[in-house]
């Protein structure tokens, strides 16, 4: 029997978008988010006495600050996490431990991604990534021992763990290539996903161009902008809820390193401190899990998540991938909202698809997808160069 | 989008040094690899101020070898960083040198199919504007 004390009771998610036709400041986001969530919840705003946010774009200083005063709510717990792609999650359970002390009652948790507006008619929709990971600073051993060399972004990094990974434990290109093609599967059943149009093969994935070598392109999440929340509140309050609570019952989280040549082992990643917490603190079993959602920026990603989180053996992901039906009607659930590999990376709010996933399951709200038995479901988020790695239990009432 | 990152006068972004790191920069401008040695821990990189085992500051620079094999790498064919596209395709690797420590580098004077996870490999200097790039090039076997 894990954690009771904290539950996901509403949430509302913005379908990502290459191009975002009304652009707004993310504290008019976090204003919007939070309005949707609470009436999800079925929560007054008089209520929410905790926020949690992942930075403002407009308001870098003292961010939860400038939000309490946006909103008019009088905050007990304000906390700002940037733990990369990896911050949604971590922003779950942070939430929840300072529920379950006592701090708070209800919170929000608000990940705003849209492009702010512009001056003099520029056109602010179109998705620009921060040159250089914002790696660029005088003094950041980035600028000086890692861009110079080309080492400036996601993908890079990534396909070196991915090289290391074949060199070590060998693992086919056809393999990686069907959890894209699987996740597609899903996202196709999502009127909110980018990619719900035309289903993919193993043949296209691996016909997609290379980007940086051994990753194609359909191996990789389309950047766009988006935006989500979540009420979490109370077990006691929860009952009162309109939809079912979703406990966090375990969680955890580990962070080793930043950027990819200076992992211990490109191989082992930090999914196993984080998992192996938050199954013990659940008190549940792997096997009892009826849905993963799963951090998937690059097909990698659930590769090594599947083996590291402790669902096969070491070296032994590709062969699980192989003989499981990732897809949600299949006999081992991977991202039944298709991922942001099918859905699209909004933002930040990308990493709070996976837990929305198992929300909308555990709570029977996921459409044409709902699985038949949603109880229990194991979420991760993964942060800067397989380097942040968060863990979710989360569990029906 | 500010960016604090130099640029040498060809568009590549180069290293600012800081006042910890200038001497590594330094010998790479000489031809010489060094790097910072804990008496307890033994070599590590990237420069810092600190000993990332033991927190000590009681390190020495000194000479390595220079040599290492690759421990893993990419073929960046798409140009990640725009002011690099000049060079494609990049070879970015993580050089493991004899010494222990990792460093992120370049892949040069081959063609990435030479390429290979634990390929043995050596040090190879390249100028770059007003600072010096620490290369790694195949090693001939001997
Ligand atoms: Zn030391």
């Amino acid at each position: 029997m894990g954690k009771r004390a904290a539950a996901l009771v509403g949430y509302t998610e913005w379908a990502p978008q290459r191009k975002w036709d009304r652009p707004m400041f993310s504290m008019e986001a976090c204003a919007a988010l939070a309005a949707e969530a609470l009436a999800d919840a079925g929560i007054e705003k008089g209520e929410v006495d905790g926020l949690v946010v992942g930075g403002l774009q407009e308001s870098p200083l003292f961010p939860t600050l400038a939000l309490a005063e946006y909103l008019g709510i009088e905050s007990s717990f304000n906390e700002v996490v940037d733990i990369g792609g990896a911050t949604s999650a971590g922003m779950i359970w942070r939430a929840a431990a300072a529920i379950e002390v006592g701090v708070a009652n209800t919170v929000l948790v608000l990940v705003p991604s849209t492009p702010a507006p512009m001056e003099g008619g520029a056109d602010p929709r179109k998705m620009i990534m921060p040159p250089y990971l914002m790696g660029d600073a005088w003094g950041s051993p980035q600028g000086q021992f890692d861009i110079p060399y080309g080492l400036v972004a996601a993908t890079s990094s990534f396909a070196m763990v991915a090289t290391r990974y074949m060199a070590k434990y060998g693992v086919s290109p056809e393999t990686l290539a069907k959890i894209a093609v699987h996740e597609r599967d899903n996202a196709l059943k999502n009127p909110k996903a980018v990619f719900r149009d035309k289903p993919i093969s193993v043949e296209d994935v691996l016909k997609s161009p290379m980007v940086c070598d051994p990753i194609h392109l359909l191996e990789m999440v389309m950047p766009c902008f988006g935006g989500g929340a979540v009420v979490v509140t109370s077990a006691e309050r929860a009952k009162r809820a309109r939809h079912r609570p979703v406990f966090v019952s375990g969680y955890g989280e580990c962070v080793t390193h930043k950027t990819v040549t200076y992992m211990k082992d490109m191989t082992m990643t930090p999914a196993k401190a984080s998992a192996d917490r938050a199954f013990r603190m659940a008190g549940a079993d792997r096997k009892r899990i009826d849905l993963a959602s799963f951090y998937d920026c690059f097909t990698i990603t659930v590769l090594l998540t599947i083996e590291d989180a402790g669902f096969a053996a070491k070296g032994q992901g590709g062969r699980f991938v192989e003989e499981h039906d990732l897809r949600w009607s299949g006999d081992w659930p991977l991202n039944t909202h298709g991922g942001q590999l099918g859905m699209g990376q909004g933002g930040s709010a990308g990493g709070l698809s996976h837990v929305l996933d198992s929300m909308r399951q555990i709570q029977g709200r996921a459409g044409d997808v709902q699985l038949k038995k949603a109880d229990l479901a194991y979420v991760t988020g993964v942060g800067g160069l397989m380097a942040a790695n968060v863990g979710l239990v989360l569990e029906g009432a | 989008m500010r960016v604090e990152q130099p640029f040498s006068e060809d568009g590549r972004p180069i290293p600012r040094r800081t006042p910890t790191t200038a001497p590594y920069f330094d010998a790479a401008r000489e031809g010489r690899l060094i790097l910072q040695r804990c008496p307890r821990d033994g070599f590590f990189f990237y420069p810092r101020s600190r000993c990332p085992v033991c927190l000590g500051d009681d390190w020495k620079w000194e000479p390595v070898s220079g040599r290492g094999s690759i421990y893993s790498f990419t073929v960046d064919r798409a140009g990640l960083d725009p002011a690099q596209r000049a060079q494609l395709p990049l070879v970015i690797a993580a050089v493991e040198l004899e010494e222990g420590p990792r460093m992120t580098t370049r892949i040069v004077g081959c063609k990435p199919e030479q390429v290979s996870v634990g390929l043995p490999v050596e040090v190879r200097f390249e100028d770059v504007g007003r600072e010096t790039l620490i290369h790694f090039t195949p090693r001939p076997s001997r």
